[in-house]
């Protein structure tokens, strides 16, 4: 399985997310933004970091690069497309995902483990997962995801969202919204389901002595997803 | 401008140093030349208070491929791969500007490692406010975490830890000291040194602004009620560029053009430019008309005392010009060749054909000035003896909660939440424990590091805390399994030129030395930084220790949760009771008398090698020093974090209880251990000549004194964990 990063100038999660990609079995290219094409994937992950130091507003510079052309019309031609992090606002930023991420709640940057529950699993990326609950972690200072009602009935309606923020028994409640995201949601997917975004990130947790080992989990599944 | 005595004294510049520069030169300066001497001659760079004490201390080992002298010091982890760290503070600016402040400290760190062509795998940071009472302390905490968040964040290097302190002696100067530390290949290092003649001065990174102009002399001198004004003088630091810059660098480095590289920090284009003439025994030409400006209409003197950050300058092979000038345009930063290197032994500096300076850089290096300030003793404080009846009118576990929830000692996860402490992916000991840790990638090694002060042990006593310093550092890194190799100092105190601070600083740096000599633990960078005093009030002492130590197999790891129930606690070393300076005596008893804990060099070397020998053996389950408040403190932590609890026994000692449990004698740590293996650690233990004793056995949830007194975990957690947040929100 080919998967591609892109790196933007203020991307630091690329190199992670290589590691990542590389210790569950996929053959991963490192893809600079200033490039034209997309080497042949069948993955594109667009990796956390602050792309052009989140300046003017989070991932819209990215957002304009000369690669993300290639991104945009490969995920319109069905393409799989993971944004972490920064890459999520990315994807907001270019209109492939709905809504916006404003800045965190309590206005600051948060980095701890959080526990995240399946909303759907008819998707590329979450079929198949035995478990619903995950302990993944964040890192962000603008992970508030927000829309409009109703683009909010339009992504509950068509099973858009990806996954929630909830406790470790799994109840999505307030208390556990580390950031002020509306309905806790932590990652959504486009209509077609292609498209993932979302602020925790998998590639923290690739094994034992890290955070934990449910990204392991999540990279498992999706490489056996995609072959 | 017309120079003279008084624009030279405006300048930060002393009377007869002013007539110095007159003789050297051999004729009066122009405005251009003043303010070079003035950045070169100030405290900050220059040393001229410290150079004769610093000397003294020990810099050498087996381990170290570089000590002080350069950007950072370097030591040798094996396998090829070696380590370059140093500390740095970032005071008076942050005082005025606490976001940029901190910030820039830690942006200006950063480039001191990558400039040697190591990556940054880790940040630390020790941060010292006034009283929680005092009204500013609040924003001024929040604006430092911010900025230390903003930059290192951004940078994707992870802060893996860090120490939070309190006292009402910072209220009008607080302490921002910034930690990096890098990986680099031995064979890979880069160094400041100019050589070869003729070879291209290229500038790179972000343009030239007015911001931080006369920023290195603002730091050489005391506040008053003026501060305000001083605030054009802070940096402002934008991480991004710099983001840019260390993968740029890295890139050039990767190939064999540069000769030398030195990064622009504290009195930017100046400092850099004639320390690596100085180094290679070189001159060096500059036309200033190529140096890339922000600002239109800057001047040879604006130009050559900004401190804008994220820049460098590199000397060149001959010939790379365009293979340099092709990495920095991708990477959409300035590049630009700026002068070259001469056989003059000057710099000499041309701005629109003219020469605007010309000056022998011996006469700024060499020749500046050194002073052998005059000094004050201090005497060892006589012991404090409190009546024992006092202690009764206390319970335990009342004085545990107040000390728990102490801001000295509370739980600083309101903090180091704001940084980004994952990043890199190889972070395997989070903020939080004794010392952070990072896997050195792809390999079995791991690398921890800590930062620690002692203020009121320094202020105290300066030797004794000087080395009780040194000790702490020492104790953190073996408490999580790693061999102590290395540190680097920042050393924080008033004014120079008051005997008493002088004194302090004086005696702290041979309590540093002797520590550091004994435990084999040299001192391979540094930062010195006086004037922390506002109009006649200094700070107290607080020389703060940057360790770092290495983990062979990152397996072999120990971090301080208690793990298992009916698991053993024994301490090892000695508690005979000493209560002075202890945290228990300051907040419980209001008493500041006595002197702080003696360190026994002999029993801190013995008593941690033996420790590291058990954990080499797999015996020790966790591990955690003792330090402020005492066995009890130390304990409660383990319990909270590991979600247990103790039943500690009864006590046999002819010490009253709370003396038992609150004295902060050192070089003590607290071990869980296996029932099973109770009598091969003892044998070991006893074989080595290390005291121990049992304190008791892991319960769940709740710890128990003397068969009776009980109280949950739950309960101490919350004291331990909540006291920050509610303070700051």
């Amino acid at each position: 399985m080919k998967s591609s990063v892109i790196t933007f100038p203020g991307s630091n999660c690329d190199r992670d997310m290589d590691v990542a990609l590389k210790k569950f079995g996929f053959k991963n290219k490192m893809v600079w933004h200033d490039d034209n094409e997309l080497p042949k994937s069948d993955l594109v992950v667009l990796p956390g970091g602050f792309s052009y130091g989140d300046y003017l507003r989070c991932g819209s510079m990215a957002s304009k690069s000369k690669i993300m052309h290639s991104v945009i019309n490969f995920a319109k031609s069905g393409g799989l497309v993971v944004g972490i992090c920064n890459g999520f606002q990315i994807l907001v930023e270019t209109g492939l995902l709905p809504g916006v991420l404003l800045r965190n709640k309590y206005l600051e940057f948060i980095c701890k483990n959080v526990f995240i529950k399946v909303g759907h699993k008819e998707n590329p990326f979450f079929k198949n997962l035995e478990k619903n609950i995950f302990e993944f972690h964040i890192a962000h200072n603008e992970g508030n995801f927000f829309c409009t009602k109703d683009q909010l009935k339009e992504i509950e309606d068509n099973k858009q969202i990806a996954i929630y923020y909830c406790d470790k028994e799994g109840h999505i409640d307030e208390q556990f919204n580390p950031n002020g995201s509306i309905k806790n949601i932590a990652g959504i997917l486009n209509k077609e389901k292609n498209v993932l975004g979302m602020m925790p990130h998998p590639e923290r947790m690739i094994d034992q002595s890290l955070s934990g080992e449910d990204g392991s989990l999540f990279f498992k599944n999706l490489i056996n997803n995609i072959k | 401008m017309l120079v003279n005595e008084k624009v030279a004294i405006e300048h930060g510049l002393k009377a007869d140093e002013y007539k110095k520069i007159c003789d050297l030169l051999k004729r009066t300066p122009n405005i251009t030349e003043l303010g070079i001497f003035s950045a070169m001659w100030n405290e900050h760079c220059s040393y001229k208070s410290s150079r004769l004490h610093l000397k003294k201390l020990p810099t050498e080992g087996k381990k170290v491929i570089q000590g002080p002298g350069e950007n950072a010091g370097v030591i040798d982890i094996e396998d090829g791969d070696a380590i370059v760290f140093k500390i740095e503070s970032h005071n008076h600016p942050s005082f005025i500007e606490p976001y940029q402040g901190a910030a820039t400290g830690v942006g200006g760190i950063m480039r001191d490692v990558f400039t040697m062509g190591a990556r940054p795998i880790a940040n630390l940071n020790s941060i010292h406010f006034g009283s929680t009472q005092n009204k500013k302390t609040k924003n001024l905490l929040r604006g430092v975490v911010h900025g230390i968040g903003g930059y290192g964040n951004c940078m994707g290097v992870p802060t893996i830890a860090g120490q939070t302190a309190f006292d009402s002696s910072y209220n009008g100067n607080i302490l921002v000291n910034a930690m990096t530390v890098g990986l680099v290949k031995k064979n890979k290092i880069f160094y400041s040194k100019a050589a070869g003649l003729d070879k291209p001065v290229i500038y790179v990174g972000s343009k030239t602004g007015r911001d931080g102009i006369h920023g290195a002399s603002m730091a050489s001198a005391s506040f008053d009620e003026k501060i305000e004004e001083k605030k054009p003088t802070v940096q402002v630091g934008d991480p991004f560029t710099e983001k840019l810059l260390l993968e740029a660098c890295l890139e050039l480095m990767a190939g064999d053009s540069i000769i030398a590289i030195q990064d622009m920090g504290a009195a930017g284009l100046t400092s850099s430019s004639i320390e690596m003439a100085s180094k290679g025994n070189l001159g060096i030409e500059i036309n200033l008309n190529k140096v890339p400006c922000r600002e239109s209409k800057m001047t040879p003197y604006e130009i050559m005392l900004s401190e804008s950050q994220e820049r460098m300058l590199i000397i060149l092979e001959n010939g790379k010009e365009n293979l340099a000038k092709k990495i920095f345009d991708k990477w959409n930063l300035d590049f630009s060749i700026i002068g070259k290197t001469t056989n003059t032994k000057n710099i000499e500096l041309f701005f629109d054909n003219k020469q605007v300076a010309n000056i022998p850089v011996s006469t700024l290096v060499e020749n500046s000035p050194m002073y052998d300030r005059k000094w004050k003793k201090a005497k060892l404080p006589k012991k404090n003896i409190i009546k024992k009846e006092v202690y009764n009118e206390f319970k335990i576990q009342d004085i545990l909660k107040k000390i728990l929830s102490n801001p000295n000692v509370c739980s600083k996860e309101w903090i180091w939440q704001q940084y980004d402490h994952t990043v890199m992916g190889d972070t395997i000991q989070k903020p939080g424990g004794d010392s952070g840790v990072v896997r050195i990638h792809g390999t079995n090694k791991a690398i921890a590091a800590t930062v620690d002060s002692s203020a009121s042990y320094c202020w105290a006593h300066p030797l004794t805390g000087g080395k009780q310093v040194v000790a702490e550092s020492w104790r953190n890194l073996i408490s999580v399994g790693a061999t102590p190799v290395a540190v680097t100092n920042c050393l924080n105190f008033g004014s120079p030129e008051n005997e008493d601070n002088m004194g302090e600083f004086v005696e702290c740096v041979q309590g540093i030395g002797e520590a550091s000599k004994y435990l084999n633990f040299p001192i391979v960078s540094g930062n010195v930084s006086f004037y922390n005093q506002t109009k006649e009030v200094g700070i107290k002492p607080t020389p703060t220790i940057g360790g770092v130590g290495l983990i062979k197999d990152y397996e072999k790891m120990v971090s301080m949760d208690f793990k298992e129930i009916d698991n053993l606690v024994l301490i090892i070393g000695k508690t005979e009771g000493h209560i002075d300076q202890s945290i228990f005596a300051r907040v419980v008893l209001d008493e500041k008398k006595g002197p702080p804990p003696e360190i026994n060099l002999f029993n801190e070397k013995n008593n941690g090698e033996s420790l590291l020998n058990l954990i080499e053996k797999d015996f020790i389950k966790s591990a955690h020093d003792v330090s402020l408040g005492g066995i009890i403190t130390a304990v409660t932590k383990m319990c909270i974090k590991g979600s247990k609890g103790i039943k500690l026994k009864k006590t046999k000692n002819l010490i009253h209880d709370i003396t038992y449990f609150f004295a902060e004698d050192q070089g003590r740590y607290i071990i869980e251990i296996s029932p099973k293996d109770l009598k091969e650690v003892t044998k070991i233990l006893n074989k080595n000549s290390v005291y121990h004793e049992e304190l008791g056995v892991i319960i769940d949830n709740k710890i128990i004194f003397n068969d009776k007194t009980n109280v949950t975990i739950d309960e101490l957690k919350s004291y331990y964990t909540n006291w920050l947040t509610d303070y700051m929100n």
